[in-house]
């Protein structure tokens, strides 16, 4: 018996071959990040030949945006202003950016505790995401979440939770409910690759398959969860091995180009809304920040003080720019404005965020039900 | 309107067919739903009437059957998720306690998981420590959790109606040990499930028994007992667990001044401890309240173990009958924690 499974490596389309050796042994090629993990790698502009430059402009702008918000978010933890905790995603942009390409109004997408990315790049505002991190009424989850319960169903953001690996089988329900709706849309967990050692992921890959359901498994492989590399807690890795064991569709890509991430995703998202049963999409990244706050961490582990430096040169944001530059649809100077007038969103956005009222006392005792501010 | 009685599992069957008739965004989802043996007769032939699309047997994978039905509630769906025994319904604590629980309070009121989950206890029959837990006060510890214990056939189905139709998580625990009792049915009216909480199910002066689920079954027993012997007792059912409704127990306590209650649980850290404490803020009682639960050990297997485990009508009338008339039983203060109390 042979099984044949789908995996791009660095955007290449590549076949691995299960071979069956007899009935009691499958001996299978054991899947590896090889390059995709090389901090070496991949640090030339990326591959934009023949590409919308406007849509490639848009993207660049929508990367750039949610760096600012989240450098400005660190830059306020530092000063005090910003007190709950915040797990930043600088460094790994591209991958809500690209694969919110792909969505649809209906489509439903949950979150983690590391969320500014995917919330923004659906659509959610700078204000909704900075009232919130400082408590405020006006924020998207009216100051009762902070940074890690993030809020915004009018663009198809259903939430963000921090216990890791929780909203994936959420997803998949959202997923059923899209199956049942039969108007073509999906469901989207995000999720990084410490979810891959909670049993919840493997549950959740089983059932997805087992209904054959319009859901895209969304692996951050930022090779790290917490403070302990991939290699100090899996024997691989590569997270795409648990989906190609559950028989899931699999794609293994660089998270930081952006081109690779539309073209994964509209493939793939495409192919689980027509119906072909749910997806797996493992994109690697590396985060800049500390697991949470601000701080680097370079004084975490050898792998994470050699890295931080070499991975910085496999920046999404760094290498879209230069290939742009490159081919001439983008200016150096092109590029420093676009970067002063996004800087200046991000500054007063924040100003009206911290202007805003604080989230009453008196509001402590609402929405613990639906239809009541309190029972209590 | 039939006058035919039915029992307390067939009434959970016909909430569901009043539900899944009725309501679109309904379906079921859980172990055991294609199976005529796995919870009682209370699915029967649901999947061959509604089809397995709605009638949706799982893997054994409490966490994510529970989290999917989580999420089809955030996407305009009621489903009812189905743990077989609350011991395995375990496997799904973050579902139930970190996800939908709080979902509505940490995103603001936003979203509202309108999920039930229901989780049978399914005791005795020597299945032992892990095949027979009552979790209940576990549960009701949870603000945003909505729990709920039917001990009568009407609420076996008219909570349950209740509780799918409501925009809240809820827990509702139905109990394999009422599923004979019987009763005449009106049709179903569909209420609030947050106008809903505890009753006084039989009028008393001299004594409130406060119970829920199989316990309020077992008070009414007791109750019958006492009568015999002029002594009135008031009981209560609870129904609601949470969020816990106090008016209607610290009434019937005021007016009695003497309370008993009765849980299926433990001792620490339980339901019955938490409603004392709750009467006894509010008012003073004639005599010292007593609880009637399980004493603090696993379900044994053995039968005889079982037989010395599980409170019975006995163990309540006797500790009612000690706490009114202390001389005329004389129980010494040893053999009344041989009887739970």
């Amino acid at each position: 018996m042979e099984r044949l499974l789908r995996v791009l490596i660095g955007g290449v389309l590549v076949k691995t071959v299960l071979v069956m050796l007899n009935q009691d042994l499958m001996r299978e090629i054991p899947f590896s990040l090889g390059r995709l993990a090389d901090p070496e790698a991949f640090h030339e502009p990326i591959l934009i030949d023949g590409l919308d430059s406007s849509l490639l402009l848009n993207q660049l702008k929508q990367m750039m945006l949610i760096r600012l918000a989240e450098e400005k978010i660190g830059d306020e933890i530092v000063t005090g202003r910003i007190k709950c905790p915040c797990h930043l995603a600088i460094g790994q942009e591209a991958i809500p950016v690209g694969l919110s390409l792909s969505l649809n109004k209906g489509d439903k997408v949950f979150g983690t505790h590391r969320s500014h990315g995917h919330f923004l790049a659906l659509g959610g505002s700078l204000e909704g995401l900075f009232a919130e991190v400082l408590g405020k009424a006006s924020g998207c989850s009216r100051g009762r979440g902070g940074s890690m319960h993030l809020y915004g169903e009018s663009f198809g953001f259903v939430g963000s939770v921090p216990i890791v690996g929780a909203t994936i089988s959420l997803a998949v329900g959202a997923a059923l409910a899209a199956k049942m709706d039969g108007k073509g849309q999906v469901a989207v967990a995000y999720f990084g690759d410490g979810a891959a050692e909670e049993g919840t992921l493997h549950e959740s890959l089983n059932m997805a398959a087992n209904y054959k359901l319009p859901m895209i498994f969304v692996c951050e492989n930022n090779l790290y969860s917490s403070h302990l590399h991939i290699g100090l807690r899996q024997p691989s890795d590569c997270v795409a091995r648990y989906a190609a064991a559950h028989s899931i569709q699999t794609a293994v890509i660089d998270g930081n180009d952006i081109s690779l991430v539309n073209k994964t995703g509209r493939a793939l998202i495409e192919g689980a809304r027509s119906g072909n049963g749910p997806v797996f999409i493992e994109a690697v990244t590396y985060r800049w920040r500390g697991h949470v706050g601000p701080r680097e961490d370079n004084d975490v582990g050898v792998e994470r003080k050699q890295g931080l430096d070499l991975w910085k040169k496999r920046d999404p944001i760094g290498r879209l720019l230069a290939a742009m530059v490159e081919n001439g649809s983008l200016s150096s100077d092109g590029a420093g404005n676009l970067l002063a007038v996004l800087r200046e969103e991000v500054n007063s956005a924040w100003g009206r965020s911290l202007n805003s009222p604080d989230a009453a006392a008196a509001t402590l005792y609402q929405h613990i039900y639906a239809d009541s501010g309190s029972e209590v | 309107m039939s006058s035919q009685p039915i029992s307390y599992s067939e009434a959970i069957r016909e909430a569901f067919v009043y539900l899944l008739d009725n309501h679109p965004s309904v379906f079921v989802i859980g172990q055991g739903l294609w199976s005529p043996w796995y919870v009682g007769n209370t699915m029967r032939d649901l999947d061959k009437k509604y089809g397995e699309s709605r009638i949706i047997d799982t893997p054994v994978s409490e966490g994510a059957t529970t989290g999917m039905g989580i999420g089809a509630s955030l996407c305009g769906y009621r489903p009812v998720v189905v743990h077989p025994r609350l011991d395995f319904m375990i496997l799904a604590a973050d579902q139930m306690v970190n996800q939908a629980a709080k979902w509505s309070y940490m995103l603001g009121g936003q979203g509202h998981p309108g999920v039930t989950i229901r989780g049978i206890i399914n005791r005795g029959g020597e299945q032992g420590a892990q095949h027979s837990q009552a979790l209940q006060s576990w549960f009701a510890h949870i603000p945003g959790l909505r729990v709920v214990m039917p001990a009568t056939v009407a609420d076996a189905r008219d909570l349950l109606v209740s509780s799918v139709l409501s925009d809240d998580p809820v827990l509702y625990i139905d109990d394999r040990w009422l599923y004979e009792e019987q009763a005449v049915l009106p049709p179903v009216q569909e209420t609030s499930l947050s106008l809903e909480g505890p009753k006084v199910i039989r009028v008393g002066k001299d004594l409130t028994l406060v119970g829920s689920s199989f316990s309020t079954k077992l008070c009414m027993g007791a109750a019958d007992q006492l009568a015999k012997e002029g002594i009135s007792a008031e009981v209560v059912d609870l129904r609601v667990l949470n969020p816990l409704r106090y008016e209607t127990i610290v009434t019937s306590a005021k007016k009695t001044g003497n309370l008993i209650v009765v849980d299926g649980g433990w001792s620490t850290c339980g339901m019955a401890g938490e409603i004392i404490a709750g009467v006894c803020e509010r008012i003073h009682l004639n005599r010292k309240p007593r609880r009637i639960t399980l004493t603090d050990v696993p379900a044994p297997s053995s039968r005889l173990l079982e037989n010395a485990y599980y409170p019975t009508v006995e163990t309540v009338y006797r500790a009612a009958s000690q706490m009114l008339k202390p001389h005329s039983k004389g129980f010494d203060d040893e053999t009344l924690s041989g009887l739970h109390l």
